[in-house]
């Protein structure tokens, strides 16, 4: 235990933006994983692997000379189709089945993802460089990295974006009312296959922003998906499925939690918080439900 | 079954029969070839260093086979490498390991590449009593077990950062220094990190930072808020090529300001070329650099290996190369002293062995360790925007002196 940040308040100050604006990267990733498991009910296990191949495609752009901000444009366009043909391969073989095939599928594709990266951009840690600067705050007491504000505005945007896309657009509404009953919509006239690629190209898209925002922000290596994975399913176990503002306040939650854990408890711990607070939460929504009154029907 | 089936079948047995005897006896030797056997990272995560050790060897082969091989008893030999890919995974590692021995029938071993496969594969080559000479395999545990046919022609893990520490204290006076300091949890980086608490203990010096990273974390960014409010004297992280990049994007973002700056992993990192000059004055340790004096005749010294290989291979030779072509040069030295191909003649000239290669030198402890070779550091230095790695410590072959304090952020262009 640590208490050095209770001794320095501008280290509480720190860690908070810090964890604020790593929670809404999560957040947008994990808004990704809520739509599509609430639209098809599948749990993806590739979704890091999805959100570091975004990230390779900002890299690569990025050795061509080009700015690696322009990644949060080109990222989702090519992953996008990335999805859509993840979609027409292998998940429409399995989304009408349970969700442990669903979970076995994507774990294949994660697999099969890692190697094609490992192959195509080798196995070695790599950075892009965005040179944004930094802010400083309280007499430079506080810094913060451009590059993690524009990683949380560009992560805002695009969530709001979506949010009006879901609420205004033919497909958007079609992706709901999929959502809420894929009989009944199919039965309405929606091209239910059309919205379940769709929907997951729209995550892929989703993954690549963030992958390209984590491109200027953290690391790319071939297997770090899995971390991205985790976050995201823990995000949307707490906050829910189609819930936008439940996921955001729960990516920012979780965020502030691991700086917080990692001051207090110890770096070796951050992790481990995370999944403890996931067993708690788990273990307190069957609390929950098991109070409600149940009646046969 | 009908008589023809049955034929077939007799056939094809007596085909696998006469197949598996004649691999076992494509043993040790077979004709004018001593045959040698490595499991190595060619796919997964390691397969960028896996790729440099499997360079560094085949280097080495040609070079001695081409310079007339290995004598024994008044015969020439030449060297042949069969290599598996144990897809960065130790228990894969561990299996090849088997099946060279066994199936393949390799008698000589060249280690994989990492602490973590070194240590699944030493237990194997230990049950079957094979010799292995490994150059990828730094962590401290590996030499302690009591292993009589390991050997390893690089300098142990904790004796990464050592140096640096007794740099630091020098720069203070002579007197202790405050240290923070960020481990990867994993054998290597914790080995590095016990290195630092003898030297701390040795030199009165105080840790005021010990952070422990995750394996899957890439942000460090409260670790340096730490830093940045305790202001220690010297700053080491370890964390393999993920925490070196991680590290100076984070510090330079963060503005932290520390006096020292020492790291593991910059060269494989390629820190200088990724982060240009926001690595300027990191301190790095290293196993060999092609400047040092160390000389051979098969490579001549660092700086001809660096050409050769570089032209052979098209990029600078990292130390995982030179120290794995070192392994071959240690075993044509120890089977022509034991002048057999007898296993265990062959283990007892190794431990015998005292040489110099272009690498460095090299004599082996009761552990396997080379106790013979001390690390290096070098830093990064930039002219503009060009950065490149130069030799500080040991005096006896710096090319630059230690640059110290770092300059503050706000001071550097």
């Amino acid at each position: 235990m640590d208490f050095l940040i209770f001794k320095a308040p501008m280290l509480m100050v720190q860690a908070s933006l810090d964890g604020i604006l790593l929670g809404i990267l999560f957040a947008l990733i994990a808004y990704g994983m809520a739509l599509q498991w609430g639209v098809m009910n599948i749990i993806n296990i590739a979704q890091g692997d999805l959100v570091i191949l975004g990230g390779y495609i900002a890299y690569t752009i990025y050795l061509w000379g080009i700015h690696p901000a322009w990644g949060v444009i080109i990222s989702p366009i090519i992953m996008f189709f990335v999805g859509w043909a993840l979609y027409k391969l292998v998940i429409n073989k399995v989304v009408d089945r349970d969700l442990f095939i669903s979970i076995l599928a994507t774990f294949g594709i994660a697999i099969v993802f890692q190697q094609l990266m490992n192959f195509i951009f080798g196995a070695d840690v790599v950075v892009a460089q965005s040179e944004y600067g930094t802010t400083m705050l309280f007499d430079n007491s506080v810094t913060l990295p451009n590059s993690k504000i524009f990683s949380a505005f560009i992560s805002v945007l695009y969530a709001v974006a979506l949010v009006i896309y879901m609420k205004k657009s033919r497909l958007g509404r079609a992706i709901r009312a999929t959502a809420q009953n894929a009989r009944a919509a199919k039965i309405l006239g929606v091209d239910t296959e059309k919205v379940y690629a769709a929907t997951f190209g729209i995550n892929a898209a989703l993954c690549g922003i963030a992958g390209a925002l984590i491109s200027i922000t953290l690391t790319l290596h071939p297997y770090v998906g899995l971390p991205y994975t985790v976050r995201s399913f823990m995000i949307v176990i707490v906050a829910g499925l189609g819930n936008l503002p439940a996921v955001a306040v729960s990516g920012m939650g979780l965020g502030l939690f691991e700086e917080f854990a990692d001051y207090i408890l110890g770096t070796e711990f951050r992790i481990g918080a995370v999944f403890m607070l996931l067993v708690l939460i788990l273990v307190y929504r069957r609390f929950k439900l098991s109070k409600k009154r149940e009646y046969l029907k | 079954m009908n008589k023809i089936a049955k034929l077939f079948v007799t056939f094809i047995s007596a085909i696998t029969l006469a197949l598996v005897s004649f691999t076992s006896s494509f043993a040790k030797v077979e004709g004018e070839y001593i045959v040698l056997g490595s499991a190595i990272s060619l796919t997964g995560k390691y397969s960028s260093n896996g790729v440099h050790t499997q360079n560094g060897y085949n280097m080495a082969v040609d070079r001695i086979n081409k310079m007339g091989g290995v004598e024994v008893q008044g015969k020439k030999y030449k060297f042949e490498i069969i290599y598996y890919d144990d897809e960065s995974n130790p228990k894969r590692a561990a299996q090849l390991a088997e099946r060279l021995i066994k199936q393949d029938g390799v008698h000589y071993m060249l280690g994989p590449y990492s602490s973590g496969l070194t240590k699944a594969i030493a237990p194997v080559t230990e049950k079957y009593k094979i010799p292995m000479v490994e150059a990828n395999g730094a962590s401290r545990s590996l030499f302690t077990k009591g292993y009589k046919y390991l050997f390893a022609v690089l300098s142990p893990a904790n004796q990464y950062l050592e140096v640096a520490i007794d740099l630091a204290v020098e720069k203070n006076g002579g007197k202790g220094v405050r240290i923070a300091q960020a481990f990867e949890q994993d054998a290597f980086s914790q080995d590095v990190r016990l290195g630092i608490l003898d030297a701390a203990k040795r030199t009165g010096s105080e840790i005021i930072i010990d952070d422990k990273l995750p394996k899957e974390l890439n942000d460090m960014a409260a670790t340096l808020a730490k830093v940045k409010a305790t202001k220690p004297d010297v700053l080491v992280v370890s964390g393999h090529t993920k925490g070196a990049l991680t590290a100076i994007r984070q510090i330079s973002e963060m503005k932290v300001d520390v006096p020292m700056l020492a790291m593991t992993h910059c060269d494989a990192a390629k820190l200088s070329k990724q982060h240009g000059k926001k690595s300027e004055y990191a301190l790095c340790a290293s196993q060999w650099h092609k400047n040092l004096s160390y000389k051979d005749k098969f490579f001549g010294g660092g700086k001809k290996y660096a050409r050769d290989f570089q032209k052979e291979f098209g990029y600078d030779p990292p130390y995982q190369s030179a120290e794995s072509s070192a392994a071959l040069l240690v075993f044509k030295d120890a089977f022509e002293r034991a002048n057999s191909f007898d296993r265990d003649a062959v283990r007892d000239a190794l431990v015998d062995t005292e040489m110099q290669t272009f690498y460095g030198n090299i004599k082996f402890g009761p552990g396997g360790q080379n106790i013979a070779k001390p690390m290096i550091l070098f830093q990064v230095r930039c002219k503009g925007d060009d950065c490149e790695n130069r030799v500080v410590a040991p005096t006896k072959w710096a090319s630059d002196k230690f640059y110290h304090p770092i300059p503050k952020w706000s001071e550097r262009s």
